[in-house]
């Protein structure tokens, strides 16, 4: 076979190593045809069958390996705040599309001459970081005598997150959060006054709402590390905020990444959010050192974005949404489920695996995908079930005939017998003529029709 | 009376309707609206998505003070729990909620989430209840005599009885407060009768003072009618009995004992080839393989007896049906739980042995995950031709060697097996003649035409060679190995390039990598390109050699494998004591704050990393230090070297040294104050007292060791017990979600009900369980082309 040839029939990617190997091993000519023929009917010979029952054979080769999982390990990239969800819990965690991952973590890319020096890369992790009104104070205290409430700064600490006087202040000013106070700067103390009333209840209200002021950085990243690579810094964070980070200019887009998967939904788009989901679970699997194919997890993963929105996995999710009322009540709250459907008139089409177990049917998968229609007009005596047509079946064709046509004309199977009538062929054959050839092509015609 | 489950849904109908005209209170405009939307979400997301515009509208129009309609002021209804309505003080009878109910126009159902046709609100007011018939609440009669009834039945009775009471009290004019305790009364019958469950109320109860089980009990949880008979059902045809190791036997066979084939049966349908046979089966009725009972197509079914067999004989006809004992080559399915995946349930053909357990080929223990300290299996015999067809085509253990999770075969060589084959094949181990064709017979191979040199001898090699097919080629490595930068081929010194053509095993030995479970590239040729019957025999052909060859050679772990020299043992004291002294001086640097903290740790992280570096070093210095001074013919190392059980890192524990016990990714830490045991100093931070074992489990731990080693240990058998409820759950779910999708006849993956999962399945179209781990092998077939 030819390489033209085989682009047709082959996947892309094999197609490309096919071409590159070829290259490699210098073949050419005959030798080149044999191999090329080969891979394509290794290829052809590897395809999956129809009606094969893929979704349980990707589930199961997901969740079989899971009991050769720890459990409760956590993964620690350093700090230990900075530790990293792993094994079966991660797993779970990623395949339930909750909205808030235990341990969200990013890794931050930058563009090429930034992360180089350790002295760019330090300034800008430090400028990436979360810094709440809490983190630059040494105390806030509620001052009874005067009702307000002192902010006590730690000048040092400021220092160190590039944090000023100024931003301290217009945070508190812009805060959505805070409203409605007097604030005054005194050296390293910041006072804060309610505008009205001298609630002592509102005082301690407003003092927790100042600890947790975001003055700087980017919400959500909690700790910040950067790590050498090989060549360049990465910064891998404890907290993740995919969309403001990417706002970065140093920061390289194409690379930065997140391990949670709402963010890149959000801030990527569904088809990243796919990507991460088969990355994630594919490494949680390699660390464990256990082997399993990329095609169930694509599986999964399509599952559950193909309706453009992250699906879980379990109740709230893929299962709770099946179109069949007996499968959903198969799996949990059943009650919920068939009260639900009897208000809303719904109808069981059957189409499912479960359904079909409850009320004593082979499954619509695997060989029970595929119907048998019996010719109710097939000559079963003569031993001959299948639904192919062989000559004698046409109208009007004694055995003589037959002989005729496979001595004389070699013909022996109906395609061929047509197109010989429709050429005219067989009127001029010795004990045929004319009218056995508009006879033939009637009965052609007829056996066309009965065929479905 | 109040249907107790459809509460919330009374309840929302009744707050966002008005109570006079019985319209949803929400301007014309916005109903309108609400309904035109709710058209568009059912064609474009599906019929259940619509429900949720109704819970939209229900929000709207529960919080809205008056009606649009007829401008008359909603009075706020309340529900008392359990199953009051209060419209401000006042009590709302079920009798006029129905009727305002009635006043929803069909129309307005469908906003309030309810399909106009099959759910009427009034509905879900009982005027009437319907009662089960006596089949579903069938009575028991007990030994003694007495009949009992069912918890439905008394339930029921209940009902009768506190509505005939209403009735006469109604009839008989009593005063109000009587009237209303009854109607309260038989609403909780109602409900109970419902759901004995309900929040609020205390649950009906059985004379002795068990909880009734009604009608939702009936069908809810695992132990419901869902889970427990209606997706999981009970089934004949099956047996259940230990399993035990059979080497003898082929790895698509099982062993099943002559009780087992004696009592189940296989249907046979007379035909004119096995009538004469039919007709044997009843006349040798009662010895072994004999007919039980025969059909007649009327029919009737009879019973073979020593009476009736001559008659049943000469009654046999065409048609018939015979129903047989199980015979040798029969197909049977063979399963054991949990089924993790496909290979948990498989066919094998039987084969009828004295005994009473089940046997299999250790081969196959993988793939069920068993082993035999007192597992048990259970076989199901098909009882339809077609059921049979599958089973060999689809089921049979040959079919299941490689496993679809990656790729690679699941059904290997074990044990002994490999340690066997890496005895006979390493190096230039030879056997003499006689040796040789013992071992040979043994794996009944008659036909080898074995080179035999000079001495009489012939080489293990050479007689793995005889076990393979002629025309069979093969390249691949060994766990001997040591990926050195430039490959010496054949002439590797380690036994580390494995090389077989024309079915001569040139160099390399085999092992684990080669033809184990799980990993036996080997194994994975030749499924591809042998026959079924071919794979299996080579297979068990190995394994068979395997075992043949320990038996020649002896096989056994002694206590003395874990014996080092005396002065190689001063040497792995010296080594362990001088990390300990290295960790003590970084514990002193630290102390005196003489430590520089690594970039993003405190002083104190990056003193454990330092620790734990320093104690993971020595213990690698051990373990090459007993790796290098042990024996070749130590059977323990062979182990761990062909792959059958173990690594070298056990052996170095047990000879050497155990090393530092971790705990959630740290050393030991909590315990007593600032330490882990009360045997060390408060804030010891050195090796000894955060759990380094420096005695290996040969020599014996010393007390404060085994204390250490006892917690990670439990930490251990926590994780697991903990595990396997979590990860069944979690296969639960996902087989639920992922169940219903296939591949389509365009090799598209779809769901049940046609929608595209993807284009094509898995980019490639490629079933993982007939590739090459997942990928077309395109570098080995040019290799063989170009070579050709």
């Amino acid at each position: 076979m030819r390489l033209e040839e085989a682009e047709g029939i082959l996947p892309p990617k094999l197609f490309r190593t096919l071409k590159d190997k070829l290259k490699e091993y210098k073949l050419a000519g005959k030798k080149s045809e044999q191999a090329i023929g080969d891979v394509v009917t290794a290829y052809q010979k590897a395809l999956i069958c129809p009606a094969e029952s893929i979704g349980v054979i990707a589930a199961q080769s997901i969740g079989e390996p899971g009991t050769q999982m720890t459990l409760n390990t956590k993964h620690f990239a350093g700090v230990s705040e900075m530790n990293v969800t792993v094994g079966l819990p991660r797993i779970i965690e990623i395949f339930g599309a909750r909205k808030a991952s235990k341990t969200p973590s990013m890794k931050i890319y930058l563009k090429s001459p930034h992360n180089k020096s350790e002295k760019t890369v330090r300034q800008i992790s430090a400028n990436l970081l979360e810094v709440l009104l809490k983190d630059v104070t040494k105390e806030i205290n509620v001052d009874l005598l005067n009702t307000q409430v002192e902010v006590v700064l730690d000048i040092e600490e400021m220092h160190n997150l590039n944090v000023t006087m100024k931003h301290i202040l217009t945070a508190i000013e812009n805060s959505r959060k805070i409203k409605k106070v007097k604030i005054e700067e005194k050296g390293s103390k910041i006072i804060v006054k309610l505008d009205e009333g001298v609630k002592l209840e509102k005082l301690f209200k407003l003092k927790v709402k100042l600890s947790e002021l975001f003055i700087n950085g980017i919400a959500g990243i909690k700790q910040v590390l950067p790590v050498k690579k090989s060549e360049e810094f990465v910064i891998t964070t404890a907290g993740s905020n995919l969309k403001e980070v990417l706002k970065i200019n140093e920061v390289d887009k194409a690379k930065t990444i997140t391990n949670d998967i709402w963010e890149i939904s959000k801030a990527l788009g569904i088809e990243a959010a796919r990507t991460a989901i088969i990355e994630e679970v594919l490494n949680v699997f390699n660390e464990q050192g256990l082997k399993i194919d990329v095609r169930h997890l694509m599986l999964v993963a399509d599952v559950m974005t193909m309706d453009g929105i992250v699906k879980g996995i379990g109740r709230y999710g893929v299962s709770g949404e099946k179109p069949s009322v007996l499968a959903r009540a198969s799996f949990e709250v059943a009650l919920k489920h068939l009260f639900n459907a009897a208000a809303h008139k719904e109808v069981d089409e059957l189409e499912g695996v479960v359904e079909n177990i409850m009320i004593n049917q082979p499954i619509p998968v695997g060989t029970g995908h595929f119907k048998l229609k019996l010719r109710q007009d097939a000559d079963l005596s003569s031993g001959k079930i299948s639904n192919d047509f062989s000559i004698k079946d046409i109208k009007g064709l004694g055995d003589k005939t037959v002989e005729i046509l496979k001595n004389k004309l070699g013909i022996t199977t109906i395609s061929a017998l047509e197109e010989a009538a429709k050429k005219g062929e067989l009127k001029n054959v010795e004990g045929l003529g004319e009218k056995m050839e508009e006879k033939i092509l009637k009965g052609i015609k007829e056996i066309k029709e009965k065929e479905w | 009376m109040i249907h107790i489950k459809y509460l919330s849904f009374i309840y929302d109908a009744l707050r966002s309707t008005c109570a006079k005209c019985g319209k949803i209170t929400i301007e014309e405009e916005r109903l309108a609206k609400a309904r035109m939307k709710i058209r568009m979400v059912e064609r474009q997301r599906g019929e259940l998505k619509k429900w949720d515009v109704a819970k939209e509208v229900i929000r709207r129009a529960k919080n809205s003070k008056e009606c649009p309609h007829c401008a008359d002021k909603k009075i706020k209804i309340k529900l008392k729990k359990p199953y009051s309505f209060y419209e401000e003080k006042v009590r709302i009878t079920p009798i006029d909620i129905q009727e305002r109910l009635k006043r929803i126009t069909d129309e307005d159902c469908e906003l309030l989430g309810l399909d106009s046709i099959g759910g009427r609100p009034e509905w879900m007011i009982l005027s009437y209840l319907p009662v089960p018939p006596v089949t579903v609440r069938p009575s028991i009669t007990l030994q003694s005599g007495q009949k009992s009834e069912d918890d439905l039945t008394h339930k029921l009775s209940d009902i009768v009885r506190t509505n005939q009471r209403l009735l006469e009290n109604l009839n008989a004019g009593a005063p109000e407060i009587i009237i209303e305790d009854l109607w309260d009364l038989l609403q909780y019958h109602v409900t109970t009768f419902f759901s004995n469950n309900v929040s609020q109320i205390p649950p009906a109860r059985h004379r002795s003072g068990r909880e009734l089980k009604t009608l939702s009990e009936r069908i809810k949880s695992k132990e419901g009618r869902f889970r427990k008979n209606l997706a999981g059902k009970r089934v004949n045809f099956c047996a259940r009995s230990v399993i035990s190791p059979d080497p003898n036997i082929e790895i698509n066979e099982i062993g099943v004992p002559e009780v087992m084939a004696e009592h189940l049966t296989i249907p046979e349908r007379v035909n004119s080839w096995n009538v004469k046979w039919c007709r044997e089966l009843i006349q040798n009725y009662p010895k072994y393989p004999c007919a039980l009972y025969v059909f007649i197509p009327d029919g009737r079914k009879k019973r073979v007896t020593e009476e009736s067999r001559e008659l049943l004989m000469e009654e046999l006809a065409i048609g018939f049906i015979v129903e047989r004992m199980l015979i040798n080559g029969d197909f049977v399915l063979f399963n054991r739980q949990p089924s993790l995946h496909r290979m948990s349930i498989m066919a094998h053909r039987v084969k009828v042995l004295p005994g009473s357990t089940l046997r299999i080929n250790l081969t196959v223990t993988d793939p069920y995950n068993a082993d035999f300290d007192g597992d048990d299996m259970n076989m199901h015999v098909p009882q339809t031709e077609e059921a049979r067809g599958e089973s060999d085509e689809l089921m049979d253990v040959v079919t299941q060697i490689i496993t679809p999770r990656f790729g690679l075969p699941i059904i290997g060589c074990k044990q002994d097996h490999l340690s066997g084959l890496f005895t006979l094949t390493r190096g230039n181990t030879k056997f003499s003649k006689e040796e040789a064709f013992q071992l040979l017979t043994r794996a009944k191979v008659y036909d080898a035409d074995l080179k035999i040199d000079k001495k009489g001898e012939a080489s293990g090699k050479e007689i793995f060679s005889a076990l393979l097919p002629k025309d069979f080629d093969y390249i691949g490595t060994s766990g001997l190995c040591r990926n050195c930068a430039t490959c010496k081929k054949e002439e590797c010194t380690n036994d580390g390039y494995v090389k077989i053509i024309n079915g001569k095993l040139i160099s390399g030995v085999i092992d684990d990598k080669s033809v184990g479970s799980k990993k036996g590239l080997l194994l994975q040729e030749i499924v591809k390109l042998y026959e079924r019957e071919e794979v299996s025999t080579y297979l068990q052909r190995m394994a068979l050699v395997g075992i043949a060859t320990l038996d020649i050679t002896g096989f056994t772990v002694l206590s003395s494998d874990s014996d080092l020299p005396e002065d190689i043992r001063k040497e792995i004291r010296t080594s362990l004591s001088n990390s300990v002294n290295k960790v003590n001086t970084y514990i002193k640097r630290f102390k005196d704050k003489e430590m520089v903290a690594l970039p993003g740790r405190t002083l104190r992280e990056t003193l454990e990393q330092k620790i734990i570096n320093a104690l993971n070093r020595a213990r690698n210095v051990v373990g090459s230090l007993v790796l290098n001074n042990t024996s070749k013919e130590n059977c323990t190392i062979i182990m761990a070297k062909s792959g059958a059980k173990g690594n070298m890192l056990n052996i170095a524990q047990m000879a050497g040294s155990v090393g530092q016990q971790v705990l959630r990714g740290s050393r030991l830490k909590r315990g007593y104050e600032r330490r882990v045991l009360t045997h060390f100093e408060k804030g010891d931070l050195g090796a000894d007292a955060r759990g380094f074992i420096r005695e290996g489990y040969k020599n014996g731990l010393t007390p404060t060791e085994f204390f250490f080693h006892a917690i990670t240990s439990r930490d251990a058998q926590m994780d697991t017990s903990m595990r396997t409820p979590t990860s069944g759950y979690f296969q639960r779910r996902l087989i639920n979600a992922l169940q219903d999708f296939k591949i389509d006849d365009d090799l598209s993956v779809r769901t049940s009900d046609g929608r595209i999962v993807q284009f094509t399945y898995g980019e490639d179209g490629i079933d993982v369980g007939k590739s090459d781990a997942g990928k077309i092998d395109v570098e080995l077939i040019i290799k063989k082309v170009a070579e050709k």
